[in-house]
């Protein structure tokens, strides 16, 4: 076992069972229970990145999820390689493979370290001040130049295959975090009996107690208490442990986001097992428990690799039984970095030397370390390192003065003391309060339910921590209840100090303060002498903070570096938001199941299926499958849509129109109700007649159009758009419910009760008659726009006679589900007389031909009736409807404003493209005077030529007149024409 | 996710039950037709967008469909009262500041 770094009789990994893994194809050994970190450095591999900007070699920072350094892309086959993993996280397993990212051509030789030495031209705001202009550049040049020089890892080039779950869950008692807080908080509310959810975003519980070896609570060490509280929990009904769950988001009225990972660190997982899983959890009380995350020292040189923090050093040692180097050298402003100088010596590494920048410091820590041998140099910084791909030395000098020494090592371990993990406080909207003799910010006040116990609120005892967690815990049942729990013994590590910023004022060359974006000391001084003041802005120019780790180890530097520059305290220049996610949250676990088939649901017609069996080709209408043309043997749908538009013409066709939606209005009031909803007059539309409606928005732009008919004096049978129907039934009840709430009105979605058949042509009703009994379907009896109930095939049915084809025609409406058995009964008459099947091109080629709009297509939500050409669907005499009093509005009856025309090309087979712009001088300089554009462009072959409509400024007074609509290929030059370019008398609807 | 008190249905529900609407309190004058340019455009296109308590409408879309009105906070994202459409704006005491 070639570990060399791991140290016998020290961790907790011990008997644990040895895993093979890859790292850029190489093979390595580490143990069950290791991350991948842990593994690499077992085996004395610090270099696993290079660094986003400067492509300079990176190591391992930390030993949490505030790694901002070590991230690596994990590959588990070829549809799974996820990028921007951190080591840190990741658990090895059997077969794991990993590989560095952002390097070219290999990781110990990396082309884009070329960046490195031109780094003075990448200084803060560089992006903003040298890729400005031209615009075009941007798509061209610069963007592709930025993104291959300062990248992250390689996004996957294929579908994700993995499942995600999705779960809501209520509790009493949400906790995050399971370290001696989070567990006794935990402990403490379930005694209550309350109902608790204890989440951890680690594979195991415990937090600091991993490193913490000084710690001791109920009288044993503190891990060995952690395991026993979690068993304690794990066993209970009313706790429910969550562990490799990170609390990602808190949300408004104490709902908190939660991913779980599940299969990530297994070698085989399941095939039906979903990768991770999120939680939705709403809480009556949340109890937050996450720790502090020890910051880095900001001084020349501090990303080499080998470099890291010192309670890293320190999991890795005591927990994981790995030793960061063979000497090992320390530079801290805070005591805790002492504790673990003094673990590594005692498990027999060397340690090079203590350099604190502190001076006069005393403890039981200094002077163990003097006992010890270790030579301990306060009041002195680190100014420099060497080391090309793992720091070998470092340069030390007297902050006071003086000569400077070089001191050899292989790994240097730093803290600058310790940072409240208030992020997820922060989201909840609670205030943060500075508290200057700490230089932190902790939780003030409470926007929620919400406590924050241990180091996230600012603890550094741990006494204290547990007896503000075991009252949390007790309170948050809500319950008066006595706190039953009780701990005892509680002895903690004691420690102080602590630093923000640099210990040298002037410094900043490559002193890294956020190591993910690179982002310098001296780039944080740059942006505040080129006028930035608010640390807003501070990070926007400088980009620190704004990686994928959000700056959890270096935005207090940042923010104090910014102070000291700007000469004021830190809470005036402001703490940069704390935005979900805590840390990044896979697209994955957000959609859940809510991908592929499973997006958005399909609405199929009643007639779907027979469609479906004659071959159709089918397009998607919002949410509906619609047949939109029905090719014969060697057709494609050119020559298939010219076939149907010709035989509807000729004999006729069959159309399913089951998806325009209908509302039923029903009452005493109906008709008055329609008066004002629409733009036309209703009250005097008899029984058994038809209208086609407008509907406007109050500011006199048209919403939807549908034929209505008057089925009884108080039922309207109204149709929509096939897009329209609910938004057209949102807006009928807000206006029934909160404008006119005294009309006796109901409303009633019908869409999906009726199936509907549109049968189409000059043989239409010769087709039908066979089929319908009760209704006279005599021109005399029922004439072009009226509805008639009777049965048609023995079903009851609404029959309709009208026309969106300019034919005389019918709409059959039976309830939904005997849909398909009338519609096969018309196909068998329609079949006997030449009839087709027609799908939805057909349907727009035939109305275009007659100049019909289609809401949506023809209109944009700024065309009002006159525009359109509707100005007759306006009732005269109306005293009011929606829309009216916008229609009066000065713009929309000033002249000039577009209007809908056809358009006939001069060429007749060119059809226009739609959208296409419309122009008055095909030859004037770019940008050109637009008139307007195309809506809607055919091949017509009733025709003989192409058709098209089209909205143009001042259109109704062009007719007759050339135009142009530029394209790639050159002008194409059109007349503007009548909207109809069939049957222009309207004759053949009647007829 | 929002819980919101729907005062038809006497019950707090997850937002993804409904659908904003809009300011509260703006009735459509009886009047349209005599309406005026600068009635109009405070009828139609003014909206007050305060920072702090806003009166607005929302409908219990997948619910009980009714429009009801709420006074929310927009700093706090605090509902601080649900009502029926058609009732008067509420007295928030205290809270509403
Ligand atoms: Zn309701």
């Amino acid at each position: 076992m070639q570990q060399p770094f791991r140290l016998a009789d020290v961790g907790r990994l011990g008997a644990a069972a040895p895993v093979n893994f890859t790292f850029d194809g190489k093979p390595f050994t580490g143990l069950t229970g290791d991350t991948l970190a842990s593994a690499l450095l077992a085996n004395g591999v610090h270099l696993v990145g290079r660094s986003f900007k400067y492509h300079r070699p990176r190591g391992i920072v930390s030993a949490g999820a505030e790694e901002p350094n070590a991230l690596v892309g994990i590959h588990r086959d070829a549809a799974r390689k996820t990028p921007n993993v951190r080591a840190t996280v990741q658990e090895v397993h059997a077969g794991l493979e990993a590989v560095s990212q952002n390097r070219w051509p290999s990781l110990a030789f990396d082309v884009g370290a070329l960046n490195d030495a031109a780094s003075p031209f990448f200084s803060a705001g560089f992006y903003y001040k040298t890729f400005m202009w031209p615009k075009a550049a941007w798509e061209r040049l610069y963007e592709p130049f930025i993104r291959r020089a300062a990248g992250l890892g390689v996004a996957p080039d294929q579908p994700d295959p993995d499942v995600y779950a999705n779960r809501f869950a209520h509790c009493d008692v949400l906790v995050i975090g399971a370290g001696a807080a989070g567990l006794a908080a935990a402990l403490a509310a379930a005694d209550t009996g309350a109902r608790v959810i204890l989440a951890d975003e680690q594979a195991e519980t415990g937090g600091a107690l991993r490193f913490e070896t000084g710690a001791a609570i109920d009288g044993r060490p503190g891990w060995d208490w952690a395991k026993a509280v979690t068993a304690d929990l794990a066993a209970r009904d009313n706790v429910r442990l969550l562990t490799r769950t990170t609390g990602f988001g808190y949300y408004a009225q104490n709902i908190v986001g939660l991913v779980e990972r599940l299969t990530d660190h297994l070698a085989k997982p399941a095939p039906e097992q979903p990768r991770e899983r999120l939680w939705q959890v709403r809480a009556k009380r949340v109890v937050l428990a996450t720790g502090a995350i020890e910051r880095h020292m900001v001084f020349a040189g501090n990303d080499r690799p080998g470099i890291m923090l010192a309670s890293a050093a320190r999991t890795y040692l005591n927990h994981f039984g790995v030793a960061v180097g063979r000497n090992v050298a320390v530079y801290t402003a805070d005591d805790s970095a002492w504790l673990a100088a003094l673990d590594l010596k005692r498990a027999g590494v060397g340690i090079a030397a203590i350099v604190d920048a502190r001076s006069e410091i005393r403890g039981a820590h200094v002077e163990e370390a003097r006992r010890l041998g270790i030579e301990c140099l306060e009041g002195h910084a680190v100014t420099a390192t060497a080391g090309r791909l793992r720091v070998s030395s470092i340069q030390v000098r007297p902050l006071a003065g003086g000569a400077g020494r070089v001191i050899p090592c292989d790994a240097l371990i730093t803290s600058s003391g310790w940072t409240p993990a208030v992020h997820l406080f922060s989201q909840s909207r609670g205030k943060l309060a500075f508290e200057a003799e700490t230089q932190r910010f902790l939780p003030g006040t409470s926007a929620q339910d919400v406590d924050c116990v241990g180091a996230c609120g600012g603890s550094i005892d741990l006494a204290q921590t547990i007896e503000q967690a075991l009252e949390a815990g007790t309170r948050a049942d809500g319950a008066q209840g006595r706190r039953a729990t009780i701990v005892k013994d509680v002895r903690g590590e004691v420690w102080s100090g602590g630093m923000l910023g640099t210990a040298e004022t002037g410094t900043g060359v490559k002193a890294f303060v956020d190591f993910q974006n690179d982002v310098t000391a001296k780039d944080i001084r740059q942006a505040v002498r080129e006028g930035m003041r608010s640390i807003e802005h501070v990070k926007r120019f400088t980009t620190t903070g704004m990686a994928t780790d959000q700056g959890k180890t270096s935005n207090m530097h940042g923010l104090a570096i910014a102070a000291e520059m700007l000469g004021k305290p830190i809470p005036e220049v402001g703490l940069t938001t704390f935005r979900a996610p805590y840390t990044p949250v896979t697209f994955g676990a957000l959609a859940g199941h809510s991908r592929g088939a499973l997006f958005e649901p399909v609405r199929r017609t009643p007639i779907h299926s027979w469609a479906q069996e004659k071959g159709a080709a089918f397009e998607d209408v919002g949410q509906w499958k619609r047949a939109w043309y029905f090719p014969e043997a060697g057709e494609d749908m050119h020559a298939a849509v010219a076939r149907e538009c010709r035989t509807v013409r000729e004999s006729a066709g069959i159309f399913d129109a089951s998806t325009l939606g209908k509302i039923e209005v029903v009452g005493p009031d109906a008709a008055r109700f329609m008066e004002l909803m629409y733009t036309n007059p209703w009250a005097k539309l008899g029984v058994g007649r038809c209208r086609y409606g407008v509907m406007l928005r109050e500011d006199g732009f048209i919403y939807d159009d549908g034929v209505v008919g008057r089925i009884a004096e108080d039922r309207f049978h109204v149709t929509t758009t096939t897009g329209g129907a609910p938004r057209v039934l949102n807006h009928m009840e807000d206006y029934l419910q909160t404008e006119f709430p005294d009309l006796r009105v109901f409303l009633t979605s019908t869409s999906e009760q009726w199936a509907v058949i549109a049968v189409q042509g000059p043989r239409s009703r010769d087709i039908i008659a066979p089929l319908v009994d009760g209704i006279d379907l005599s021109d005399a009896a029922m004439p072009h726009m009226s509805v008639r109930e009777g049965t048609v095939c023995g079903v009851p049915a609404r029959l309709f006679r009208m026309s969106f084809t300019g034919e005389r025609g019918f709409e059959i409406n039976v309830p939904a589900d005997y849909g398909r058995t009338v519609w096969e009964a018309v196909w068998a008459e329609g079949e006997k007389r030449g009839a087709c099947a027609y799908g939805t091109e057909t349907m727009h080629v035939l109305r275009a031909e007659k100049g019909f709009i289609i809401v949506g297509q023809e209109t944009d939500g700024t065309v009002t009736p006159q525009d359109a050409g509707l100005i007759w669907a306006i009732g005269k005499n109306k005293a009011d409807f929606v829309g009216m009093r916008g229609l009066r509005r000065a713009d929309l009856v000033a002249p000039g404003r577009k209007q809908l025309v056809g358009l006939r090309t001069k060429d007749p087979n060119t059809v226009l493209d739609e959208g296409a712009q419309i122009v008055a001088d095909p030859h004037q300089a770019v940008p050109m005077t637009m008139l307007g554009h195309v809506t809607s462009s055919y091949w017509s072959e009733n025709c003989g030529h192409s058709i098209a409509l089209a909205l143009v400024a001042g259109g109704h007074d062009r007719m007759g007149e050339t135009l142009y609509v530029p394209m790639p290929g050159g002008a194409i030059a059109v007349e503007v024409a009548s909207t109809v370019f069939f049957d222009e008398k309207g004759e053949r609807a009647n007829g | 996710m929002l819980l919101i008190h729907c005062p038809y249905c006497q019950e707090d529900r997850p937002e993804l039950e409904f659908r904003h609407a809009g300011e509260a309190h703006i009735a459509r004058p009886a009047d349209m037709a005599a309406l005026s340019d600068e009635d109009f455009e405070r009828f139609f296109f003014i909206r007050s967008n305060p920072k702090g308590v806003v009166f607005e409408r929302w409908r219990h879309m997948h619910g009980c469909a009714r429009f009801f009105n709420a006074a929310r906070d927009t700093v706090s994202d605090r509902f601080l009262k649900t009502y029926k459409a058609g009732e008067p704006k509420p007295d928030l005491g205290g809270e509403g500041r």
